[in-house]
């Protein structure tokens, strides 16, 4: 299973700007590095309006995705995939998130924010199935 | 002719149209991609009959959304 790595502080500013935008669900994206096995780490986390502005749905404006795709290429970056919050609900994709994963190399990022604790989880969508991505949140004193 | 397809230049055959070059760059669910061309998104009507033309800089987005 591949592993997908991001940094504590990154995982940080999702959550603080996820709560920022509560009720509505937050969304963006990520990009960073993949090596030869399918590892990947996330270098940079675009935070992206949701242009539905509701609290239980997102839709990422095509404008500033386009924006962004073109920052990653710039820094050398690849795009990994999306991240989005959950307000009210677990972290795991909603049957209109498996619906809307049109795209099978995307890593899914779901923050829930229902408890106190957010919780973020890394998802693989495929043909309406999905699987758990081994995500782990390092920090410089903390890597595995 | 050459495009620029998702920031990378690739030669093509004259006169090759949109649907084409999404069937060569095997993109997944086009029906789900929105297409800019020049930075200008082309419409969903517009799809099938757009011809590309040298110089052109195209690239393919997913629709990303969900739920919760």
């Amino acid at each position: 299973m591949r592993i997908i790595r991001i940094e504590a502080n990154a995982y940080d500013e999702i959550a603080s700007y996820a709560r920022k935008q509560l009720p509505e669900e937050a969304c963006g994206l990520i990009a960073g590095t993949e090596d030869e096995d399918g590892n990947r780490l996330v270098e940079k986390v675009y935070f992206l309006e949701n242009i539905d502005h509701a609290t239980d749905h997102f839709t990422l404006d095509p404008r500033e995705q386009m924006d962004a795709i073109k920052d990653m290429r710039k820094q050398g970056l690849k795009p990994l995939g999306n991240w989005h919050s959950h307000p009210e609900s677990p972290s795991r994709p909603s049957e209109e998130d498996i619906k809307l994963a049109y795209d099978s190399k995307a890593s899914y990022f779901i923050l829930s924010l229902m408890a106190d604790n957010a919780v973020l989880n890394s998802f693989h969508i495929e043909n309406g199935k999905w699987e758990k991505e081994d995500l782990r949140i390092f920090s410089e004193k903390y890597f595995f | 002719m050459t495009l620029t397809v998702a920031g990378e230049k690739k030669e093509y055959k004259d006169g090759l149209t949109l649907p084409e070059l999404i069937e060569l760059e095997d993109v997944e669910m086009p029906q789900y991609v929105t297409v800019s061309i020049n930075d200008e998104f082309v419409q969903t009507e517009d799809k099938e009959t757009t011809v590309l033309k040298e110089g052109d800089s195209v690239e393919f987005l997913y629709f990303m959304g969900g739920g919760c």
